[in-house]
């Protein structure tokens, strides 16, 4: 069983604020089901002084979501909402005295809810975050710039803690290589005096191939990495087939199961990443469903 | 948890997970912590009689496996070592074959080693199950071939209960010439078992599940099974499985043996009843809820309900509080993400999987432990979904995934 502290206790057993507010004018969601944890905050904010006079949060999942939804609303009430959005994930973590590192995206899930919430105050669509930054992880719809700003405020360095902090990679681990690149990009930013430049030289994200390869042995190298995933799409129930090579374009009919199905961009996301391997080039595996659209495309 | 939290009155609802050592298995063993600490290959006075004490308890599992000789019972560390020691046996004695076939929801004693051996090159043809839980055997016979190595196939789940017909599939196995392995470490002392009218060829259990310590275990090698020793060294258990004997705990796990048939038709009455009536109170009292596995073909002791829109986890906590021990196939029980392999291998819907909570009986349970938990779980459901986004006055709200909504995901 998780070591939870005596205050992540206290605000499961018998939370605060866990209620949605009436007449409440911001309405944050974040999460949802099929991950096992969903939040929605609701705020009254005083439309002079943009102070949340009242928070509520309704929050599906574990011990340590429902205690970080109602630290959040505790934290936030009182203050106005430039104060509240300074609140990081840290902050909800340091007020309910620690959460086990498995446990901490609880607390970014309170931190996002938050921005949703200020944004639809605000009448601001809140997706400029998850506009920007790609999804990274596909499994968790977790995107780059979520991983990028988790990943400096919290100083981490591997794989394992960006998914205890934001889930991304929690599942079929394609998009391992992207976080790291994420961690080596942060880690490579000048050091400020404070901290400790320690920084830990990036890993080469690809073995460097062969330079300038004609297109027979691209296709060619295209063509053996399609064969040695074949064995686990077929157990899946499904297929690949290459249908066109266009510059860094490769466009692929997906078959059977995988076509269609949620996994299929998890499938492709981690295909794409064998063949970046392989080639020693960035490309993008694109999914069409007959050779006329991959031409159709190409215009 | 501290010993300290742990209330005298606390309910275990959990034996799935283990069990409490009987104290006639503890008191069994007591003697060969002892004046009988003695190595049973040694010639002295301190090992006299422990040898025997080992061929007693080797009877003991024989009779309850009903096996045809006590040498076809090997002594092993733990279940898992067993389904080890059971499959790289079975693929190493015969190299000219390269496929395993198994199930999708077998424990991960066998799932993660069938994995690693995919890396190494073998195939692996995962059965998949219905929404029930159960097997296509129409899919099964047509992947038996001389290909195959070895079936290994567990004979109940331990997260629903679910029985698998792995006689007829042995049956079947040894119709096409190919070795056929049980993962039975839920099924022993639940179920009859009788080997030696059976097609089986190797059996895994875990003393543990039993009422007898952690850390004992036995394979069960049909005489006359190919066979490839996993640890190499001394002549123990006939050079089968090398190390010096676990001494107290064979002798404990023997008399757990004993015990275990002298209870198995209290275990398919009484504790069936008690099962029954836990499932039949939990389901009139709390809507949205609904067993998972196939309630018609299952261990005596297993319920396995699924909660909608409820977390497991928070379940447990709030149960746990209340003194009552279970467990949930929650992603977040486990640290994992997702919820469990065999949860999704059903099909069972996102709303309802991570909300799956397993009370799991044994002979200690009483009657007063089933009123209790009937009476304290519809207010622990009832508050986790008053605080739910995907509740609303008393039911769920329509179209969950679509009411609320996250700008991403
Ligand atoms: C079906 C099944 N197989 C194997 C095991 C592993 O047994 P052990 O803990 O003795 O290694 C377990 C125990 O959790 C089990 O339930």
């Amino acid at each position: 069983m998780w070591e939870y502290s005596e205050k992540v206790q206290e605000l499961f057993f018998d939370p605060k604020n866990a209620k949605a507010v009436e007449d409440a004018n911001a309405v944050g969601d974040v999460g949802s089901i099929s991950c096992g944890d969903a939040l929605r905050l609701t705020l009254k904010v005083n439309p002079q002084t943009e102070v949340i006079e009242d928070a509520g949060f309704q929050t599906f999942g574990c011990g340590s979501a429902i205690a970080s939804s109602s630290a959040l609303t505790e934290i936030i009430k009182g203050k106005t909402l430039d104060e509240a959005l300074k609140v990081t994930n840290q902050d909800i973590a340091d007020y309910l005295d620690g959460l086990p590192p498995e446990k901490m995206h609880c607390s970014v899930m309170g931190q996002e809810a938050l921005q949703a919430a200020v944004a639809n105050y605000r009448g601001e669509e809140w997706k400029d975050d998850h506009e920007e930054g790609a999804l990274v992880c596909k499994c968790f719809a977790v995107d780059a710039v979520l991983i990028e700003n988790t990943v400096r405020a919290n100083n981490l360095t591997s794989v394992e803690q960006v998914t205890h902090y934001t889930k991304a990679g929690g599942s079929c681990a394609a998009c391992h290589e992207g976080i790291e690149d994420i961690i080596a990009k942060v880690q490579a930013e000048a050091p400020t005096a404070a901290d400790a430049p320690e920084v830990t030289p990036a890993a080469p994200v690809a073995a460097a191939a062969p330079r300038g390869m004609t297109l027979v042995q691209r296709v060619q190298t295209i063509l053996t990495v399609f064969d040695e995933v074949r064995p686990q799409l077929k157990n899946d129930g499904g297929d690949i087939e290459l249908i066109e090579v266009q510059d860094e374009k490769i466009f692929v009919k997906l078959d059977g199961a995988c076509g269609g199905c949620q996994m299929a961009g998890a499938t492709l996301g981690w295909i794409q990443q064998r063949l970046v391997e392989k080639l020693g080039e960035f490309v993008r595996l694109i999914p069409v469903n007959s050779p006329e659209q991959a031409v159709s495309r190409r215009v | 948890m501290s010993v300290a939290t742990i209330k005298p009155q606390s309910i275990y609802l959990d034996n799935n997970a283990t069990t409490r050592v009987d104290p006639e298995v503890l008191n069994t063993m007591l003697p060969y912590f002892t004046e009988l600490f003695g190595n049973p290959s040694s010639m002295h006075s301190f090992a006299s009689g422990v040898g025997r004490a080992v061929a007693q308890a080797r009877e003991q599992l024989r009779l309850l496996l009903g096996a045809a000789y006590d040498t076809e019972v090997i002594f092993t560390s733990c279940g898992t070592e067993s389904d080890s020691t059971a499959i790289l046996s079975a693929i190493k004695a015969n190299p000219d074959r390269n496929e395993i076939i198994t199930t999708v929801v077998e424990h991960p004693a066998v799932l993660a080693l069938c994995d690693q051996l995919e890396k190494d090159g073998y195939t692996v043809h995962k059965l998949g199950v219905d929404s029930k839980g159960r097997l296509d055997l129409e899919q099964y016979a047509s992947l038996l071939s001389p290909r195959v190595a070895v079936v290994s196939v567990m004979w109940a789940n331990n997260e629903t209960g679910t029985l698998f017909p792995v006689e007829t599939m042995a049956k079947m196995a040894r119709d096409a010439g190919v070795l056929f392995h049980t993962d039975a470490v839920q099924a022993v002392g639940k179920v009859p078992i009788d080997l030696k009218h059976s097609c089986i060829d190797m059996l895994s259990l875990s003393g543990h599940k039993l009422h007898a310590p952690k850390g004992i275990g036995v394979l069960y090698l049909r005489r006359g099974t190919r066979f490839r020793p996993l640890l190499r060294g001394g002549h123990q258990e006939r050079g089968r499985r090398a190390g010096t004997e676990n001494c107290a705990a064979i002798v404990g796990l023997g008399k757990a043996a004993e015990l275990a048939m002298a209870h198995l038709t209290e275990e398919n009455t009484r504790v069936k009843a008690l099962r029954d009536h836990l499932e039949a109170g939990l389901l009139a009292a709390i809507p949205h809820a609904f067993v998972t596995g196939d309630p018609d073909n299952r261990l005596p002791n297993t319920a396995n309900i699924a909660f909608e829109y409820v977390e497991g986890e928070a379940i447990l906590m709030l149960l746990n509080r209340a003194g009552i021990a279970a467990s949930s196939g929650s992603a977040c029980t486990s640290g994992s993400l997702e919820p469990s392999h065999v949860m999704r291998a059903m099909d069972i819907p996102y709303t309802a999987a991570h909300g799956s909570i397993r009370f799991s009986l044994s002979r200690d349970n009483t009657k007063a432990d089933i009123e209790r938990v009937i009476e304290v779980m519809p207010g622990i459901i009832a508050k986790l979904r008053e605080m739910s986004p995907y509740w609303k006055d008393g039911a769920p709200v329509e179209d969950p995934e679509q009411a609320f909504a996250p700008v991403y995901a």
